[in-house]
Protein backbone atom coordinates (compact mmCIF):
# COMPACT_ATOMS: atom_id res chain seq x y z
CA UNK A 1 0.00 0.00 0.00
CA UNK A 2 1.18 3.54 -1.01
CA UNK A 3 0.80 6.46 1.63
CA UNK A 4 0.13 9.96 0.45
CA UNK A 5 1.39 12.52 2.74
CA UNK A 6 0.41 16.14 2.25
CA UNK A 7 2.65 18.52 4.19
CA UNK A 8 2.75 22.49 4.33
CA UNK A 9 5.34 25.20 4.78
CA UNK A 10 4.56 27.43 7.85
CA UNK A 11 5.74 30.26 10.37
CA UNK A 12 7.72 28.00 12.71
CA UNK A 13 4.89 28.00 15.75
CA UNK A 14 7.59 28.80 18.18
CA UNK A 15 7.94 32.32 16.35
CA UNK A 16 5.79 35.48 17.86
CA UNK A 17 3.99 36.09 14.43
CA UNK A 18 3.71 39.85 14.06
CA UNK A 19 0.92 41.56 11.81
CA UNK A 20 2.53 44.14 8.48
CA UNK A 21 2.15 47.41 9.39
CA UNK A 22 -0.06 48.26 5.83
CA UNK A 23 -2.45 45.50 7.32
CA UNK A 24 -1.92 43.17 4.14
CA UNK A 25 -0.95 40.12 6.09
CA UNK A 26 1.43 38.99 8.56
CA UNK A 27 5.32 39.23 8.03
CA UNK A 28 6.98 36.70 6.56
CA UNK A 29 10.46 38.23 5.74
CA UNK A 30 13.42 36.60 7.42
CA UNK A 31 10.84 34.67 9.57
CA UNK A 32 12.03 31.21 10.51
CA UNK A 33 9.88 28.75 8.53
CA UNK A 34 8.89 25.12 9.28
CA UNK A 35 6.86 21.73 8.70
CA UNK A 36 3.04 22.19 10.14
CA UNK A 37 3.37 20.14 13.30
CA UNK A 38 0.59 18.33 12.03
CA UNK A 39 2.10 17.38 8.80
CA UNK A 40 5.26 15.98 11.05
CA UNK A 41 2.68 13.65 12.39
CA UNK A 42 1.25 12.54 9.80
CA UNK A 43 4.46 11.78 8.26
CA UNK A 44 5.75 9.68 11.01
CA UNK A 45 2.61 7.69 11.31
CA UNK A 46 3.27 6.70 7.60
CA UNK A 47 6.96 5.76 8.04
CA UNK A 48 5.83 3.52 10.90
CA UNK A 49 3.16 2.13 8.77
CA UNK A 50 5.73 1.68 6.74
CA UNK A 51 8.44 0.34 9.31
CA UNK A 52 5.59 -2.19 10.64
CA UNK A 53 5.60 -3.73 6.96
CA UNK A 54 2.03 -2.30 6.07
CA UNK A 55 2.88 0.45 3.81
CA UNK A 56 5.05 -0.14 1.17
CA UNK A 57 6.30 3.38 -0.22
CA UNK A 58 5.90 7.00 1.37
CA UNK A 59 5.29 9.83 -0.70
CA UNK A 60 4.97 13.82 0.71
CA UNK A 61 3.71 16.44 -1.05
CA UNK A 62 3.42 20.30 -0.73
CA UNK A 63 1.83 22.62 -2.67
CA UNK A 64 3.17 25.98 -2.43
CA UNK A 65 6.58 28.37 -3.38
CA UNK A 66 9.70 26.74 -4.50
CA UNK A 67 10.59 27.45 -0.40
CA UNK A 68 8.56 24.18 -0.16
CA UNK A 69 10.73 22.01 -1.62
CA UNK A 70 13.18 22.51 2.06
CA UNK A 71 10.27 20.97 3.93
CA UNK A 72 9.99 18.38 1.29
CA UNK A 73 13.02 17.31 2.08
CA UNK A 74 12.55 17.55 6.26
CA UNK A 75 10.07 14.56 5.06
CA UNK A 76 12.44 12.75 3.27
CA UNK A 77 14.69 13.16 6.10
CA UNK A 78 12.42 11.67 8.53
CA UNK A 79 11.51 8.73 5.77
CA UNK A 80 9.36 9.44 3.17
CA UNK A 81 10.84 7.35 -0.07
CA UNK A 82 9.88 10.10 -2.49
CA UNK A 83 8.79 14.04 -3.09
CA UNK A 84 6.14 16.31 -5.33
CA UNK A 85 6.34 19.87 -5.84
CA UNK A 86 3.27 21.72 -6.53
CA UNK A 87 4.96 24.58 -6.74
CA UNK A 88 2.81 28.06 -7.60
CA UNK A 89 3.16 31.43 -5.84
CA UNK A 90 -0.79 31.87 -5.66
CA UNK A 91 -1.66 32.40 -1.85
CA UNK A 92 -3.46 28.61 -2.18
CA UNK A 93 -6.76 28.13 -0.51
CA UNK A 94 -7.87 24.45 1.39
CA UNK A 95 -10.19 23.90 -1.50
CA UNK A 96 -7.48 24.52 -4.50
CA UNK A 97 -4.98 22.41 -2.77
CA UNK A 98 -7.61 19.64 -2.28
CA UNK A 99 -8.08 19.70 -6.08
CA UNK A 100 -3.97 19.71 -6.69
CA UNK A 101 -4.16 16.41 -4.10
CA UNK A 102 -7.17 14.78 -6.03
CA UNK A 103 -5.06 15.31 -8.90
CA UNK A 104 -2.49 13.66 -7.57
CA UNK A 105 -3.99 11.10 -5.85
CA UNK A 106 -5.78 9.84 -9.28
CA UNK A 107 -1.66 9.62 -10.60
CA UNK A 108 -0.13 7.99 -7.56
CA UNK A 109 -3.36 6.09 -6.45
CA UNK A 110 -2.41 6.02 -3.08
CA UNK A 111 -4.16 3.12 -0.83
CA UNK A 112 -4.60 5.82 1.96
CA UNK A 113 -3.43 9.65 2.70
CA UNK A 114 -2.76 11.01 6.17
CA UNK A 115 -3.05 14.68 6.39
CA UNK A 116 -2.50 16.89 9.54
CA UNK A 117 -5.61 18.45 11.01
CA UNK A 118 -4.86 21.80 10.85
CA UNK A 119 -2.09 23.87 9.25
CA UNK A 120 -0.95 26.53 12.30
CA UNK A 121 -0.90 29.33 10.16
CA UNK A 122 -4.72 29.69 8.59
CA UNK A 123 -6.21 27.57 10.92
CA UNK A 124 -8.57 26.16 8.71
CA UNK A 125 -9.28 22.66 9.40
CA UNK A 126 -10.29 21.62 5.98
CA UNK A 127 -7.92 20.29 3.58
CA UNK A 128 -8.25 16.90 4.23
CA UNK A 129 -12.48 16.45 4.45
CA UNK A 130 -12.64 18.19 1.44
CA UNK A 131 -10.29 15.69 -0.24
CA UNK A 132 -12.15 13.01 0.86
CA UNK A 133 -15.30 14.64 -0.49
CA UNK A 134 -13.53 15.37 -4.09
CA UNK A 135 -12.55 11.98 -3.57
CA UNK A 136 -15.62 9.89 -2.47
CA UNK A 137 -13.38 8.28 -0.08
CA UNK A 138 -14.31 7.57 3.86
CA UNK A 139 -12.91 10.39 6.68
CA UNK A 140 -11.38 9.54 9.92
CA UNK A 141 -10.61 13.15 11.58
CA UNK A 142 -9.05 14.19 14.46
CA UNK A 143 -7.30 10.88 14.73
CA UNK A 144 -5.30 9.63 17.24
CA UNK A 145 -4.76 6.23 16.44
CA UNK A 146 -5.21 4.52 13.56
CA UNK A 147 -4.86 -0.02 12.51
CA UNK A 148 -5.11 -0.33 8.82
CA UNK A 149 -6.54 -3.95 8.60
CA UNK A 150 -6.75 -5.22 4.90
CA UNK A 151 -9.92 -3.56 2.96
CA UNK A 152 -10.71 -0.99 6.18
CA UNK A 153 -9.49 1.21 8.59
CA UNK A 154 -9.95 1.56 12.44
CA UNK A 155 -9.23 4.74 13.70
CA UNK A 156 -10.05 6.66 16.81
CA UNK A 157 -10.66 10.08 16.52
CA UNK A 158 -10.61 13.32 19.66
CA UNK A 159 -14.12 14.12 19.46
CA UNK A 160 -15.69 17.23 22.13
CA UNK A 161 -16.72 14.51 24.98
CA UNK A 162 -13.91 12.42 24.71
CA UNK A 163 -12.81 9.61 22.02
CA UNK A 164 -14.95 7.86 19.35
CA UNK A 165 -14.18 4.80 17.51
CA UNK A 166 -14.92 4.30 13.51
CA UNK A 167 -14.50 1.87 11.03
CA UNK A 168 -13.65 3.26 7.51
CA UNK A 169 -13.43 1.70 4.02
CA UNK A 170 -10.50 1.71 2.22
CA UNK A 171 -9.31 3.57 0.51
CA UNK A 172 -9.29 6.31 3.25
CA UNK A 173 -8.30 9.55 4.48
CA UNK A 174 -6.81 10.19 7.50
CA UNK A 175 -5.95 13.49 9.36
CA UNK A 176 -3.79 13.56 12.32
CA UNK A 177 -4.17 15.01 16.08
CA UNK A 178 -1.79 15.79 18.69
CA UNK A 179 -2.00 12.43 20.48
CA UNK A 180 -1.29 9.98 17.26
CA UNK A 181 2.39 9.86 18.09
CA UNK A 182 5.34 11.80 18.58
CA UNK A 183 7.43 12.83 15.74
CA UNK A 184 11.05 11.91 15.20
CA UNK A 185 13.58 14.25 14.88
CA UNK A 186 15.99 13.69 11.42
CA UNK A 187 19.42 11.97 12.24
CA UNK A 188 22.18 13.85 10.43
CA UNK A 189 23.00 10.91 8.06
CA UNK A 190 19.19 10.58 7.32
CA UNK A 191 19.57 14.51 6.56
CA UNK A 192 22.11 13.49 3.85
CA UNK A 193 20.70 11.04 2.58
CA UNK A 194 17.54 12.64 2.06
CA UNK A 195 19.33 15.04 -0.48
CA UNK A 196 19.77 11.90 -3.29
CA UNK A 197 15.82 11.11 -2.81
CA UNK A 198 13.37 12.19 -5.65
CA UNK A 199 11.38 14.93 -5.54
CA UNK A 200 9.56 15.71 -9.07
CA UNK A 201 8.14 19.68 -9.27
CA UNK A 202 4.77 20.24 -11.43
CA UNK A 203 2.79 23.34 -11.76
CA UNK A 204 -1.09 23.38 -11.06
CA UNK A 205 -1.63 23.85 -14.72
CA UNK A 206 0.42 20.79 -15.00
CA UNK A 207 -2.06 18.96 -13.53
CA UNK A 208 -4.57 20.79 -15.05
CA UNK A 209 -6.28 22.62 -11.91
CA UNK A 210 -7.56 26.14 -11.18
CA UNK A 211 -6.68 27.67 -7.87
CA UNK A 212 -7.94 31.08 -8.17
CA UNK A 213 -8.78 32.42 -4.57
CA UNK A 214 -12.23 32.34 -3.74
CA UNK A 215 -11.52 34.54 -0.88
CA UNK A 216 -10.34 38.05 -0.43
CA UNK A 217 -8.43 39.65 2.39
CA UNK A 218 -10.04 42.42 3.17
CA UNK A 219 -7.26 43.34 5.72
CA UNK A 220 -5.14 40.98 8.66
CA UNK A 221 -4.76 43.57 11.97
CA UNK A 222 -3.31 42.55 15.46
CA UNK A 223 -6.15 42.08 17.81
CA UNK A 224 -6.29 43.71 21.29
CA UNK A 225 -4.10 43.09 23.79
CA UNK A 226 -4.87 42.31 27.27
CA UNK A 227 -3.02 44.14 29.93
CA UNK A 228 -1.44 42.11 32.72
CA UNK A 229 -3.37 42.64 35.78
CA UNK A 230 -2.10 42.87 39.76
CA UNK A 231 0.24 40.26 41.72
CA UNK A 232 -1.60 38.98 45.09
CA UNK A 233 0.04 37.96 47.97
CA UNK A 234 -1.95 34.77 49.01
CA UNK A 235 -5.04 32.86 48.36
CA UNK A 236 -7.03 35.02 51.20
CA UNK A 237 -6.18 38.19 49.04
CA UNK A 238 -7.31 36.14 45.68
CA UNK A 239 -10.35 35.09 47.05
CA UNK A 240 -11.23 38.56 48.28
CA UNK A 241 -10.43 40.44 44.98
CA UNK A 242 -12.29 37.42 43.17
CA UNK A 243 -15.21 38.49 45.28
CA UNK A 244 -15.75 42.29 46.16
CA UNK A 245 -13.87 43.94 42.75
CA UNK A 246 -13.65 41.35 40.07
CA UNK A 247 -17.67 40.12 41.10
CA UNK A 248 -17.01 36.84 39.86
CA UNK A 249 -17.58 34.52 42.83
CA UNK A 250 -20.45 34.74 45.16
CA UNK B 1 -32.28 35.37 2.62
CA UNK B 2 -32.93 31.95 4.21
CA UNK B 3 -29.97 30.57 5.85
CA UNK B 4 -29.29 26.81 7.15
CA UNK B 5 -28.16 25.85 10.78
CA UNK B 6 -26.57 22.44 10.96
CA UNK B 7 -27.11 21.31 14.17
CA UNK B 8 -24.77 19.53 17.01
CA UNK B 9 -27.15 17.06 18.87
CA UNK B 10 -27.13 13.65 20.56
CA UNK B 11 -30.44 12.68 18.85
CA UNK B 12 -32.22 13.15 22.26
CA UNK B 13 -31.25 16.98 22.63
CA UNK B 14 -28.92 19.79 21.23
CA UNK B 15 -25.31 20.46 22.12
CA UNK B 16 -24.64 23.75 22.93
CA UNK B 17 -22.90 24.92 19.67
CA UNK B 18 -25.85 24.89 18.14
CA UNK B 19 -27.32 27.97 20.13
CA UNK B 20 -24.56 29.92 18.82
CA UNK B 21 -24.47 28.91 15.28
CA UNK B 22 -28.45 29.51 15.67
CA UNK B 23 -27.62 33.23 16.94
CA UNK B 24 -24.09 33.60 14.53
CA UNK B 25 -28.01 32.82 11.88
CA UNK B 26 -29.55 35.47 13.34
CA UNK B 27 -27.02 38.00 12.94
CA UNK B 28 -26.82 37.40 9.22
CA UNK B 29 -30.40 38.34 9.29
CA UNK B 30 -33.08 36.53 7.37
CA UNK B 31 -35.34 33.39 8.25
CA UNK B 32 -33.43 30.82 10.43
CA UNK B 33 -33.45 26.93 9.49
CA UNK B 34 -32.41 24.42 11.77
CA UNK B 35 -30.97 20.55 10.00
CA UNK B 36 -31.33 18.10 12.63
CA UNK B 37 -29.86 15.11 10.54
CA UNK B 38 -29.65 11.77 12.88
CA UNK B 39 -30.94 8.86 13.76
CA UNK B 40 -34.42 9.18 16.37
CA UNK B 41 -33.51 12.49 16.53
CA UNK B 42 -37.36 13.75 17.71
CA UNK B 43 -36.10 14.91 20.32
CA UNK B 44 -33.29 16.80 19.23
CA UNK B 45 -35.50 18.39 16.68
CA UNK B 46 -38.33 19.27 18.95
CA UNK B 47 -35.60 21.32 20.41
CA UNK B 48 -34.22 22.99 17.66
CA UNK B 49 -38.11 23.48 17.10
CA UNK B 50 -38.32 25.42 20.63
CA UNK B 51 -35.10 27.85 20.39
CA UNK B 52 -35.90 31.12 19.97
CA UNK B 53 -35.18 32.89 16.52
CA UNK B 54 -35.81 29.41 14.31
CA UNK B 55 -38.31 29.27 11.29
CA UNK B 56 -38.16 26.08 10.51
CA UNK B 57 -36.66 23.15 11.09
CA UNK B 58 -35.78 19.80 8.70
CA UNK B 59 -35.59 16.69 10.54
CA UNK B 60 -34.08 14.22 8.42
CA UNK B 61 -34.24 10.54 10.53
CA UNK B 62 -32.59 7.62 9.11
CA UNK B 63 -30.01 5.01 11.07
CA UNK B 64 -26.99 6.10 8.83
CA UNK B 65 -27.31 9.45 10.30
CA UNK B 66 -26.85 8.51 13.40
CA UNK B 67 -23.84 9.55 14.75
CA UNK B 68 -22.47 12.11 12.76
CA UNK B 69 -20.88 10.67 9.46
CA UNK B 70 -20.04 13.36 7.51
CA UNK B 71 -19.73 10.84 4.79
CA UNK B 72 -23.41 10.31 5.21
CA UNK B 73 -24.46 14.12 6.22
CA UNK B 74 -22.14 15.76 3.35
CA UNK B 75 -24.43 14.57 0.45
CA UNK B 76 -27.43 15.58 2.38
CA UNK B 77 -26.47 19.12 3.27
CA UNK B 78 -24.90 19.56 -0.52
CA UNK B 79 -28.76 18.16 -1.58
CA UNK B 80 -30.67 20.66 -0.42
CA UNK B 81 -27.93 24.03 0.07
CA UNK B 82 -29.21 26.00 -3.15
CA UNK B 83 -32.18 26.75 -1.14
CA UNK B 84 -29.61 28.77 0.99
CA UNK B 85 -28.02 32.14 1.41
CA UNK B 86 -25.79 30.84 4.14
CA UNK B 87 -25.02 27.22 5.85
CA UNK B 88 -23.32 27.12 9.10
CA UNK B 89 -22.20 25.44 11.68
CA UNK B 90 -20.48 25.37 15.17
CA UNK B 91 -16.61 24.80 14.76
CA UNK B 92 -16.55 22.38 16.94
CA UNK B 93 -15.30 18.56 16.61
CA UNK B 94 -18.95 17.85 15.10
CA UNK B 95 -18.87 20.95 12.44
CA UNK B 96 -15.40 20.77 11.70
CA UNK B 97 -15.29 17.35 10.56
CA UNK B 98 -18.64 17.87 8.53
CA UNK B 99 -18.78 21.23 6.77
CA UNK B 100 -15.63 21.07 4.76
CA UNK B 101 -16.95 17.81 3.66
CA UNK B 102 -20.09 19.56 2.28
CA UNK B 103 -18.14 22.67 0.93
CA UNK B 104 -15.92 20.65 -1.58
CA UNK B 105 -19.28 18.92 -2.67
CA UNK B 106 -20.63 22.26 -3.52
CA UNK B 107 -17.09 23.97 -4.48
CA UNK B 108 -16.88 26.09 -2.17
CA UNK B 109 -14.51 28.10 -0.16
CA UNK B 110 -15.74 27.46 3.50
CA UNK B 111 -14.66 30.38 6.15
CA UNK B 112 -13.77 28.70 9.25
CA UNK B 113 -14.22 29.65 12.72
CA UNK B 114 -15.59 32.93 11.83
CA UNK B 115 -15.74 35.49 14.97
CA UNK B 116 -17.33 38.33 14.03
CA UNK B 117 -20.21 39.07 10.76
CA UNK B 118 -18.86 42.37 9.04
CA UNK B 119 -21.33 41.71 6.12
CA UNK B 120 -23.11 39.19 4.55
CA UNK B 121 -20.22 37.94 2.84
CA UNK B 122 -17.64 39.31 5.22
CA UNK B 123 -16.12 38.29 8.02
CA UNK B 124 -13.44 38.41 10.92
CA UNK B 125 -11.75 35.19 11.71
CA UNK B 126 -8.76 34.88 14.73
CA UNK B 127 -5.19 33.03 12.60
CA UNK B 128 -2.15 32.28 13.75
CA UNK B 129 -3.20 31.20 16.68
CA UNK B 130 -5.17 34.14 17.39
CA UNK B 131 -1.78 36.56 16.84
CA UNK B 132 -3.96 37.87 13.81
CA UNK B 133 -7.38 38.68 13.24
CA UNK B 134 -7.80 38.21 9.29
CA UNK B 135 -11.20 40.22 7.56
CA UNK B 136 -11.67 37.91 4.51
CA UNK B 137 -14.90 38.12 1.71
CA UNK B 138 -15.95 35.17 -0.25
CA UNK B 139 -17.01 35.56 -3.75
CA UNK B 140 -19.16 32.17 -3.59
CA UNK B 141 -22.99 32.06 -4.10
CA UNK B 142 -23.47 29.93 -0.80
CA UNK B 143 -21.62 30.80 2.25
CA UNK B 144 -20.24 27.99 3.99
CA UNK B 145 -19.23 29.21 7.57
CA UNK B 146 -18.15 27.56 11.13
CA UNK B 147 -18.58 29.92 13.84
CA UNK B 148 -16.63 30.28 16.81
CA UNK B 149 -18.73 29.93 19.45
CA UNK B 150 -17.30 31.97 22.25
CA UNK B 151 -18.45 34.83 19.58
CA UNK B 152 -21.84 34.33 19.79
CA UNK B 153 -24.53 34.41 22.48
CA UNK B 154 -26.56 32.05 22.40
CA UNK B 155 -30.00 31.95 22.00
CA UNK B 156 -33.16 31.32 24.32
CA UNK B 157 -33.58 27.32 24.38
CA UNK B 158 -37.57 28.66 25.08
CA UNK B 159 -39.49 30.91 23.10
CA UNK B 160 -40.24 29.61 19.37
CA UNK B 161 -42.44 26.95 18.27
CA UNK B 162 -41.27 26.22 14.52
CA UNK B 163 -42.74 23.63 12.13
CA UNK B 164 -41.09 20.62 11.89
CA UNK B 165 -40.75 19.21 8.15
CA UNK B 166 -39.65 15.52 7.84
CA UNK B 167 -36.46 15.19 4.59
CA UNK B 168 -35.24 11.96 3.08
CA UNK B 169 -31.92 10.84 4.12
CA UNK B 170 -29.42 11.06 0.68
CA UNK B 171 -28.77 7.66 2.14
CA UNK B 172 -25.91 5.64 3.51
CA UNK B 173 -22.87 5.67 1.08
CA UNK B 174 -21.03 2.44 2.66
CA UNK B 175 -18.01 4.27 3.29
CA UNK B 176 -17.95 4.19 7.48
CA UNK B 177 -19.47 3.07 10.41
CA UNK B 178 -19.52 3.95 14.11
CA UNK B 179 -17.88 1.03 15.72
CA UNK B 180 -17.88 3.00 19.84
CA UNK B 181 -17.40 5.86 21.84
CA UNK B 182 -15.61 6.64 25.45
CA UNK B 183 -17.09 10.03 26.86
CA UNK B 184 -15.35 11.78 29.43
CA UNK B 185 -18.10 11.22 32.18
CA UNK B 186 -18.24 14.07 34.18
CA UNK B 187 -21.44 15.91 36.23
CA UNK B 188 -19.50 19.21 36.04
CA UNK B 189 -20.50 21.53 33.58
CA UNK B 190 -19.44 21.24 29.76
CA UNK B 191 -15.58 22.98 28.98
CA UNK B 192 -17.32 25.51 26.57
CA UNK B 193 -20.28 27.15 28.68
CA UNK B 194 -19.03 27.04 31.87
CA UNK B 195 -19.03 30.26 33.80
CA UNK B 196 -15.64 29.04 36.00
CA UNK B 197 -13.15 26.89 34.65
CA UNK B 198 -10.32 25.05 36.62
CA UNK B 199 -7.52 24.56 34.12
CA UNK B 200 -4.04 22.85 35.00
CA UNK B 201 -0.70 22.27 33.40
CA UNK B 202 2.58 20.46 33.07
CA UNK B 203 3.23 21.81 36.72
CA UNK B 204 0.36 19.32 38.11
CA UNK B 205 2.53 16.36 37.48
CA UNK B 206 0.33 13.74 37.65
CA UNK B 207 -3.04 12.75 37.06
CA UNK B 208 -3.62 12.24 40.68
CA UNK B 209 -2.96 15.85 41.96
CA UNK B 210 -5.38 16.98 38.94
CA UNK B 211 -8.41 15.32 41.28
CA UNK B 212 -7.09 18.59 43.61
CA UNK B 213 -8.66 20.85 40.87
CA UNK B 214 -11.74 18.68 40.59
CA UNK B 215 -12.48 19.44 44.36
CA UNK B 216 -11.83 23.53 43.55
CA UNK B 217 -14.41 23.01 40.44
CA UNK B 218 -16.49 21.32 42.40
CA UNK B 219 -16.71 24.30 44.99
CA UNK B 220 -16.88 26.65 42.09
CA UNK B 221 -19.55 24.61 40.37
CA UNK B 222 -16.55 24.89 37.80
CA UNK B 223 -15.65 22.80 34.34
CA UNK B 224 -12.23 21.36 34.59
CA UNK B 225 -9.67 22.29 31.63
CA UNK B 226 -5.95 21.51 30.44
CA UNK B 227 -3.16 22.44 28.58
CA UNK B 228 -1.73 20.37 25.74
CA UNK B 229 1.26 19.40 27.56
CA UNK B 230 -1.27 18.22 30.68
CA UNK B 231 -3.29 15.98 28.09
CA UNK B 232 0.19 14.53 26.16
CA UNK B 233 1.46 13.41 29.78
CA UNK B 234 -1.85 11.89 30.39
CA UNK B 235 -2.83 13.75 33.33
CA UNK B 236 -6.16 14.64 31.84
CA UNK B 237 -9.07 13.17 29.01
CA UNK B 238 -8.15 14.81 25.41
CA UNK B 239 -11.26 16.71 25.69
CA UNK B 240 -10.26 18.61 28.41
CA UNK B 241 -7.74 20.72 26.50
CA UNK B 242 -8.06 24.41 25.85
CA UNK B 243 -6.24 26.09 22.88
CA UNK B 244 -5.48 26.94 19.39
CA UNK B 245 -6.53 23.33 18.53
CA UNK B 246 -8.73 22.20 21.38
CA UNK B 247 -11.34 24.18 22.64
CA UNK B 248 -11.65 27.67 22.41
CA UNK B 249 -12.99 29.54 25.96
CA UNK B 250 -14.58 32.44 27.63
CA UNK B 251 -15.85 31.91 30.91
CA UNK B 252 -16.45 35.03 33.38
CA UNK B 253 -13.57 33.36 35.66
CA UNK B 254 -10.70 31.38 34.31
CA UNK B 255 -8.07 29.71 36.35
CA UNK B 256 -4.64 28.76 34.97
CA UNK B 257 -2.70 26.78 37.63
CA UNK B 258 0.74 24.82 36.46
CA UNK B 259 0.70 26.60 32.89
CA UNK B 260 2.80 28.82 31.26
CA UNK B 261 0.99 30.67 28.95
CA UNK B 262 2.52 29.32 26.04
CA UNK B 263 1.07 31.29 22.73
CA UNK B 264 -1.25 28.26 21.65
CA UNK B 265 -2.90 28.13 25.19
CA UNK B 266 -3.72 31.50 25.58
CA UNK B 267 -5.37 30.93 21.86
CA UNK B 268 -8.12 29.50 23.58
CA UNK B 269 -8.45 31.28 26.50
CA UNK B 270 -7.49 34.83 26.18
CA UNK B 271 -10.79 35.80 25.55
CA UNK B 272 -11.90 34.82 29.45
CA UNK B 273 -13.67 37.61 31.02
CA UNK B 274 -11.47 37.30 34.38
CA UNK B 275 -7.90 35.15 34.16
CA UNK B 276 -6.24 34.11 37.24
CA UNK B 277 -2.70 32.37 37.21
CA UNK B 278 -0.90 30.13 39.77
CA UNK B 279 2.40 29.68 38.48
CA UNK B 280 5.80 28.94 40.61
CA UNK B 281 7.67 30.88 37.91
CA UNK B 282 7.09 34.75 38.23
CA UNK B 283 8.52 35.17 34.37
CA UNK B 284 6.11 32.81 32.81
CA UNK B 285 4.13 34.46 30.04
CA UNK B 286 0.59 33.76 31.44
CA UNK B 287 0.85 36.29 33.89
CA UNK B 288 0.65 38.75 30.99
CA UNK B 289 -2.48 37.99 30.51
CA UNK B 290 -3.77 37.26 33.64
CA UNK B 291 -5.70 40.14 35.82
CA UNK B 292 -4.47 38.06 39.15
CA UNK B 293 -1.23 36.64 39.32
CA UNK B 294 -0.06 34.68 42.44
CA UNK B 295 3.31 33.14 42.18
CA UNK B 296 3.09 30.47 44.52
CA UNK B 297 3.81 26.75 44.41
CA UNK B 298 0.49 25.39 43.26
CA UNK B 299 0.84 22.16 45.55
CA UNK B 300 0.27 24.67 48.90
CA UNK B 301 -2.03 27.16 46.75
CA UNK B 302 -4.27 25.04 45.59
CA UNK B 303 -5.29 23.05 48.51
CA UNK B 304 -5.39 26.82 50.49
CA UNK B 305 -7.77 27.43 47.80
CA UNK B 306 -10.02 24.67 48.08
CA UNK B 307 -9.99 25.64 51.59
CA UNK B 308 -10.74 29.23 51.41
CA UNK B 309 -14.17 28.78 49.37
CA UNK B 310 -15.13 26.94 52.26
C1 LIG C 1 0.85 22.49 16.75
C2 LIG C 1 0.74 22.81 18.20
C3 LIG C 1 -0.51 22.92 18.76
C4 LIG C 1 -0.67 23.19 20.12
N1 LIG C 1 -1.92 23.31 20.63
C5 LIG C 1 -2.06 23.59 21.95
C6 LIG C 1 -3.36 23.76 22.54
O1 LIG C 1 -4.38 23.67 21.87
N2 LIG C 1 -3.43 23.99 23.88
C7 LIG C 1 -2.30 24.11 24.67
O2 LIG C 1 -2.43 24.31 25.88
N3 LIG C 1 -1.08 23.97 24.13
C8 LIG C 1 -0.94 23.70 22.79
N4 LIG C 1 0.32 23.54 22.29
C9 LIG C 1 1.47 23.42 23.22
C10 LIG C 1 2.02 24.74 23.73
O3 LIG C 1 2.96 25.23 22.80
C11 LIG C 1 2.73 24.49 25.09
O4 LIG C 1 3.75 23.53 24.92
C12 LIG C 1 1.80 24.01 26.19
O5 LIG C 1 0.66 24.86 26.26
C13 LIG C 1 2.54 24.01 27.51
O6 LIG C 1 1.71 23.48 28.53
P1 LIG C 1 1.97 23.86 30.06
O7 LIG C 1 1.87 25.33 30.20
O8 LIG C 1 1.09 23.00 30.87
O9 LIG C 1 3.45 23.33 30.28
P2 LIG C 1 4.80 24.13 30.52
O10 LIG C 1 5.05 25.12 29.46
O11 LIG C 1 5.85 23.11 30.79
O12 LIG C 1 4.53 24.96 31.83
C14 LIG C 1 4.37 24.40 33.10
C15 LIG C 1 4.25 25.55 34.07
O13 LIG C 1 3.97 25.05 35.35
C16 LIG C 1 4.71 25.80 36.31
N5 LIG C 1 4.91 24.96 37.48
C17 LIG C 1 5.61 23.79 37.56
N6 LIG C 1 5.54 23.29 38.80
C18 LIG C 1 4.80 24.15 39.55
C19 LIG C 1 4.38 24.19 40.90
N7 LIG C 1 4.71 23.22 41.75
N8 LIG C 1 3.64 25.23 41.31
C20 LIG C 1 3.29 26.24 40.47
N9 LIG C 1 3.66 26.25 39.16
C21 LIG C 1 4.39 25.22 38.70
C22 LIG C 1 6.00 26.17 35.62
O14 LIG C 1 6.57 27.33 36.19
C23 LIG C 1 5.53 26.39 34.18
O15 LIG C 1 5.21 27.75 33.94
C24 LIG C 1 0.48 23.32 20.93
C25 LIG C 1 1.74 23.24 20.35
C26 LIG C 1 1.88 23.00 19.01
C27 LIG C 1 3.25 22.94 18.42
N1 LIG D 1 -0.18 23.79 0.57
C1 LIG D 1 -0.35 22.53 1.01
N2 LIG D 1 0.31 21.51 0.41
C2 LIG D 1 0.13 20.25 0.85
N3 LIG D 1 -0.67 19.91 1.86
C3 LIG D 1 -1.35 20.88 2.48
C4 LIG D 1 -1.23 22.24 2.09
N4 LIG D 1 -2.03 22.98 2.89
C5 LIG D 1 -2.62 22.12 3.75
N5 LIG D 1 -2.21 20.85 3.50
C6 LIG D 1 -2.59 19.64 4.26
O1 LIG D 1 -3.85 19.85 4.88
C7 LIG D 1 -3.73 19.82 6.31
C8 LIG D 1 -4.75 20.74 6.94
O2 LIG D 1 -4.56 22.07 6.51
P1 LIG D 1 -5.68 23.19 6.64
O3 LIG D 1 -6.92 22.64 6.04
O4 LIG D 1 -5.13 24.35 5.86
O5 LIG D 1 -5.81 23.51 8.09
C9 LIG D 1 -2.27 20.13 6.56
O6 LIG D 1 -1.84 19.63 7.81
C10 LIG D 1 -1.61 19.39 5.39
O7 LIG D 1 -1.55 17.99 5.65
Amino acid sequence: MKVLVPIKRVIDANVKVRVKADKSGVETANVKMAMNPFCEIAIEEAVRLKEAGTATEVVAVAAGVKQSQETLRTALAMGADRAILIETDVALEPLGIAKLLKAVTEKEEPGLIILGKQAVDNDNNQTGQMLAALLGWSQATFASKIEPEGDSLSATREVDGGLEKISLKMPAIVTADLRLNTPRYASLPNIMKAKKKPLDAMTPEDLGVDVTPRLTVVQVTEPEGRKAGIKVESIAELVEKLRNEAKVLP
Amino acid sequence: MSILVIADHDNASLKSGTLNAVSAAKELGGDVVVLVAGSDCGGAANAAAALEGVAKVLKADAPELGHGLAENIAPLVASIAGDYSHLVAAANTFGKNLLPRAAALLDVQQISDVAAIEAPDTFVRPIYAGNALATVKTADAIKLLTIRTTAFEPVAETGGSAAIEDVASTGDVGLSSFVGEELTESERPELTTARVIVSGGRGMQSSDNFAMLDRVADKLGAAVGASRAAVDSGYAPNDYQVGQTGKVVAPDLYIAIGISGAIQHLAGMKDSKVIVAINKDEEAPIFQVADYGLVADLFEAVPELEKELG
